[in-house]
This record gives C-alpha cells, structure tokens and sequence, in this order.
C-alpha cells in the first residue's frame, strides 16, 4: 500500500514562492500515481479567488496550474471552511473545485493521511 | 523506525537546527534515515558559503559533516535551489553563473525524491516552513 500525503498549503498566491513550491510537490506526486490530496488553509484560500492580476505584481498566474491538478491525478482537493469564513469569502466563487471542510471534517481528514506536509 | 526528514528553513533559522539535531538522535537511537530533502530555504541551509564567526554554531558545516560521516542520501530540490542561487559546478556551468556554492555530499534532484522517501520511510518528519 502506497502511504499517502496530504499537502496543505497556508500561504496567499502573493507572499513569496510557498503556494508554488506547495503546488509543485503535489504535481510532481501526481506524476508517480500517489494517494495524494491537498488542502487550502488560512490564506491558502487565497489562491483560489477568480479574477487574479498577478501581472501588477509581476508574477505569473497560480490559477491554470492549481486548476490542472485533476489532470495530473491530483483529485482530493479541499479549503477549509473556517479560513474562507475568517476572509469573509465563504459565499465567494472558486476557482477550483474543491470540498469545503468543517472542523470536525478537517481532523478525519488529517486522521486519514498517513503523511502531511504544510507549506 | 525509517525516517525521511524535510527541511524548509535556512542555516540561520532555528528549525535548521531541530533539524539536524532530531536526525542525530535518530540515528543514536538506531533508528535509519531514508533521505534527507532539502526543500523552499532548506536549500540554503545545504549551501556552503555561510562564514560564521568562530564562536558561533556553524551549522551548515555540521549539516555537511554528518551527512558525510553518516554515508547520508541528501537531496537538495534542484528548481528551489536554482531559484534560491544554490548551484552545483554542472548547474553553475548550465546556466554561466560564476559562483559555485554546493558540492558533495549533496546532490541536487527533483521533488520525485521527495515524494520517493515518503514511501520509503515509515515516517515523514518537516521542519520549517512560513
């Protein structure tokens, strides 16, 4: 049985190259057919907001990269409510579909995974 | 038990430190180390430019000691090291960069040696991180 990891990226698209190396683990480990999934936490929620411009900050966009992750086999994705809620996005569209998580729902999840790495 | 150990943090931060002191014990403890990965700023704590003053902790020295004495597979990330100005002498002559500030007993490879040591190991223990 292949162990499986769960990802958890924290850090908003904009502070510094975390969101990218976080997204990098997770489509370097879909290449290799892992039990994989990844989590967006605190202002990792931050990724997933339509209408990016990363252009004014002379960034590249993280959107068709992190909306790729299905086709590198990288389907277990989720953001967790609290975050969205503390942001004031809870009623916000998406740019990704993933499952939003409860409390109790993220515990079972880090209950589940046999390794975590947060970034 | 068989460990791979992550790193996210530079020489200078306390994790960097954690780090290389849990690796230590584990293997005091008999415990095996499948790899080290060197990840984000870890990649700097692999880099062997750092000059410290004499009575300070040196500890990227340390880390290349005792990955040498332990006969240690340690992988830098190569795309974070690149972006972070580690290179080896093949990667500073790739892109004619003068400085060369990583030699053996790292070896710079791809985020699949991470993901390898997480399936080689019974546990996977990070330090560091935003």
């Amino acid at each position: 049985m292949p162990q499986s990891l769960l990802i958890i990226s924290r850090q908003a698209p904009w502070a510094g190259p975390s969101a990218r190396e976080a997204l990098d683990i997770a489509l370097a480990g879909g290449a290799f057919d892992l039990p994989l999934a990844m989590l967006f936490l605190d202002d990792g929620v931050f990724q997933l907001l339509p209408g990016q411009q990363p252009a004014t900050v002379q960034q590249k966009d993280l959107t068709a990269n992190l909306q790729a992750l299905p086709m590198f086999g990288v389907e277990a994705l989720y953001v967790a409510e609290r975050s969205l809620q503390e942001r004031g996005l809870q009623a916000h569209p998406l740019n990704l579909q993933a499952q939003v998580l409860d409390d109790s729902a993220l515990t079972a999840l880090l209950d589940r995974y046999d390794q975590v790495i947060t970034l | 038990m068989k460990f791979a150990i992550a790193l996210f943090a530079p020489p200078h931060a306390p994790s960097s430190r954690r780090a290389l002191r849990f690796a230590q014990a584990a293997l005091a403890g008999g415990h095996e180390i499948v790899r080290l990965f060197f990840y984000q700023d870890g990649v700097h704590s692999a880099a062997s430019n750092p000059v410290c003053p004499q009575d300070e902790l040196d500890l990227s020295a340390e880390w290349r000691e005792f990955v040498r004495e332990q006969g240690l597979d340690a992988v830098v990330c190569i795309a974070a090291a690149l972006r972070r100005g580690v290179l080896d002498a093949q990667e500073a002559a790739r892109h004619q960069r003068t400085a060369v500030n990583l030699q053996a007993p790292w070896e710079l490879s791809g985020l699949g040696q991470l993901h390898e040591a997480t399936q080689l190991a019974d546990r996977l223990i990070c330090f560091g991180g935003p």
